[in-house]
């Protein structure tokens, strides 16, 4: 068990392409962490470099303090698990689960013991000596990570382990991840590009957007304090509601309410705030339904007309249109690289009500805000505006 | 996707014409070597007088004797040295082509190509004079040579397309589980490659098996003479008799090998061996 130190590691490709920039990044021993990102982020790259499959261009990769930059795969110690799998097909479950130490030249009988361990951990003992073409899909991942616990390895690296298996077995696959990564409390790399299973698997998840590592916290803090308008975007689901609004003294102008600033934000912008244009954003579940409000707790309530309604039984999902200047918010969505996320009508906005609500589509509601969970964004840049402390 | 009975009737007439085609001048073959020497020009398609008269002439006499049993292991030799050496080397050169980024990679592929588009007959006249100066006439290696530089291209071509089919993840998943490259290789790529190596083996050893025109220039004797070439020395009983019976005979026996060795190697070609290792 080790720690995992990449120290301003770059990839370059021959044709000067570079997958992964200056990515600094420290995983501590036993911890999981998540590298998430949209396709083409440089996540799935990152996670090869620290397998020494791919040549580290610049900086240095080291695991357990040693760099291995120069380290051949073998000689790593390290388990990993493919998207596609990649079990040997020529070879039983067995053999699979075995090849790694047979390679080691360990015991043929510690071989059989230890395989036979992991198979009963796994659940897979009366499939050990089927071949991987008669497995099930969910079958052939438990494989998969067997060849990799088998190995007592020095860390996990998963490539989007559950990407193949249908929605519900990735739930339940998601939560046997979890619970072994915690038993065997073995370092792990886990690439994702699934924000849910980044947010519920994570110790602490890392946010990649086109080669760059844009943040690294735990799940909470990338929710609540995101660094910028793509995070804040990215981590989420239904994804946080942007609109461009205006600061006038002690309160944000928002298309559908005036929203006086919190006592962090009015720190945050500075006594000195004037006309200010932002972008305001706001997470759908910062909405609720105004009438299941006491409204001498605070708050902003407004109306607006609900376009649709959404019901997931236990809430509720109402979409309104924010009647806002379209071309900020898209241009500040598309520089941060929002865009590729989204899409869409960036005027439309997604509040989650409790499902007590009685909002129907085409009523004119009236929804409450929670304006302490207003969060402000720099047009340029997409930065969040924040008290530096 | 079904076929009507229509189509199905059409398919087999078709077939059948194409078996008729093939077949005949292999059963007729078959045929003349089970006549005897008086009714070899009776021009019946079944043979009027049974007799294996012509196949025991092939073998009497022993090594030193018959005109075909040194050939015929001359033959085997050969060709299955040449197999070998060209499967072997092949799957080195096909595997680098197919995983390996190097610059010229794109022409060592367009120069095999080109090499097995040169047309034999003209390396056949610098060969001879080349190998009797080298002292490779006549020998085992002096055949050997040119079948590799002709089967290789060939071998090459057939195996890069195999080895691209296998999921490259199947090797960095043996790199991580601590296999060298070679070990990758040999324990991962090379039983996965096995109907593809089976494929490129047949169509090699085919050809070395089949080849005159180099067997014909390069050999002056036994000593490394091929079974085609062989038959060309063929003597009739006297030197007024045809040795028609005797080389159908031959003829029969050297296809032999052939249809075993195919028949070997297709059950190792089993469609669908890489099912199963990456989601399907």
């Amino acid at each position: 068990m080790s720690e995992i130190v990449l120290d301003h590691v770059t990839k370059r490709y021959g044709d000067g392409f570079e997958a992964v920039k200056d990515m600094s990044l420290e995983i501590k021993d036993g911890e999981f962490m998540i590298l998430v990102g949209p396709s083409g982020c440089g996540k799935s790259t990152a996670l090869q470099m620290i397998a020494g499959l791919e040549d580290v261009t610049e900086g240095d990769m080291k695991i357990g303090g040693e760099v291995v930059n120069n380290v051949a795969p073998k000689d790593r110690d390290i388990a990993m698990i493919f998207q596609n799998y990649a079990l040997y097909p020529h070879m039983s479950v067995r053999e699979n689960m075995g090849f790694a130490l047979k390679l080691a030249k360990v015991d043929q009988k510690e071989i059989d013991e230890k395989v036979e361990n992991a198979a009963k951990t796994l659940d897979l003992t009366e499939h050990l000596d089927r071949r991987p073409a008669n497995l099930s899909g969910g079958q052939r991942q438990r494989v998969a990570m067997g060849r990799a616990i088998v190995r007592d390895p020095q860390a996990f690296l998963m490539d989007e382990p559950l990407s193949n298996l249908d929605a519900k077995l990735r739930v339940q696959t998601r939560t046997e991840v979890s619970k072994l990564q915690s038993r065997l409390g073995t370092t792990t790399v886990y690439v994702t590009h699934d924000q849910t299973e980044a947010m519920t698997l994570g110790d602490r998840v890392a946010v990649m957007r086109a080669g760059e590592l844009q943040q690294v916290g735990t799940p909470a803090e990338l929710y609540n304090e995101p660094v910028n308008l793509f995070v804040a975007g990215f981590i989420g689901s239904p994804a946080m509601n942007f609109t461009a609004a205006t600061i006038s003294g002690d309160s944000v102008k928002l298309p559908f309410a005036d929203v006086p600033l919190s006592d962090e934000l009015k720190k945050a912008l500075g006594d000195d705030r004037g006309d200010r244009n932002v972008i305001a954003g706001l997470r759908p579940g910062d909405f609720e339904d105004a009438s299941l409000i006491d409204e001498s707790d605070g708050g902003v309530s407004f109306d607006t007309e609900i376009d649709l309604i959404e019901s997931m039984g236990s809430e509720l999902f109402a979409y309104f249109t924010a009647d806002h200047d379209k071309e900020t918010v898209e241009k500040a969505a598309a520089d941060s690289g929002l865009d590729e996320l989204t899409g869409g009508d960036s005027s439309q906005m997604v509040a989650r009500l409790d499902a007590a609500s009685e909002i129907s589509r085409g009523d004119t509601a009236k929804l409450w805000l929670d304006p302490d969970k207003l969060v402000l964004f720099d047009p340029e840049g997409g930065k969040r505006i924040a008290a530096t402390d | 996707m079904a076929h009507s009975g229509r189509e199905k009737t059409l398919w087999s007439i078709a077939i059948l014409i194409v078996l008729l085609f093939s077949m005949i001048p292999v059963l007729w073959i078959i045929s003349i070597s089970l006549k005897t020497p008086a009714t070899v020009t009776d021009q019946s398609f079944l043979p009027t007088e049974f007799s294996l008269e012509n196949y025991k002439s092939l073998f009497t006499g022993g090594i030193s004797e018959s005109p075909f049993i040194k050939p015929l292991i001359n033959s085997i030799l050969i060709a299955s040295i040449t197999t070998f050496i060209s499967i072997v080397l092949a799957s080195f050169a096909a595997y680098a082509i197919a995983r390996l980024e190097f610059t010229g990679r794109r022409l060592i592929l367009a120069g095999a190509l080109a090499i097995a588009m040169f047309p034999p007959i003209s390396t056949v006249g610098p060969l001879f004079d080349m190998w009797r100066a080298l002292g490779l006439y006549d020998t085992y290696p002096g055949l050997i040579i040119p079948y590799l530089t002709f089967s290789l291209p060939l071998a090459i071509y057939t195996l890069v397309a195999f080895f691209r089919e296998i999921p490259w993840e199947l090797e960095q998943a043996a790199q991580i589980d601590g296999a060298t490259p070679f070990q990758a290789f040999r324990k991962v790529i090379v039983p996965l490659a096995a109907p593809g190596m089976f494929t490129a083996a047949i169509l090699v050893f085919i050809f070395a098996w089949n080849d005159f025109l180099f067997a014909i220039s390069l050999t002056s004797s036994d000593a490394s003479r091929t079974v085609p070439a062989a038959l060309a020395f063929f003597t009739g009983d006297s030197q007024f008799t045809q040795p028609t019976g005797s080389i159908a005979a031959a003829a029969v026996v050297v296809t032999v090998p052939i249809i075993i060795f195919v028949l070997l190697f297709q059950r190792r070609i089993v469609a669908g061996l890489t099912a199963g290792a990456v989601k399907g």
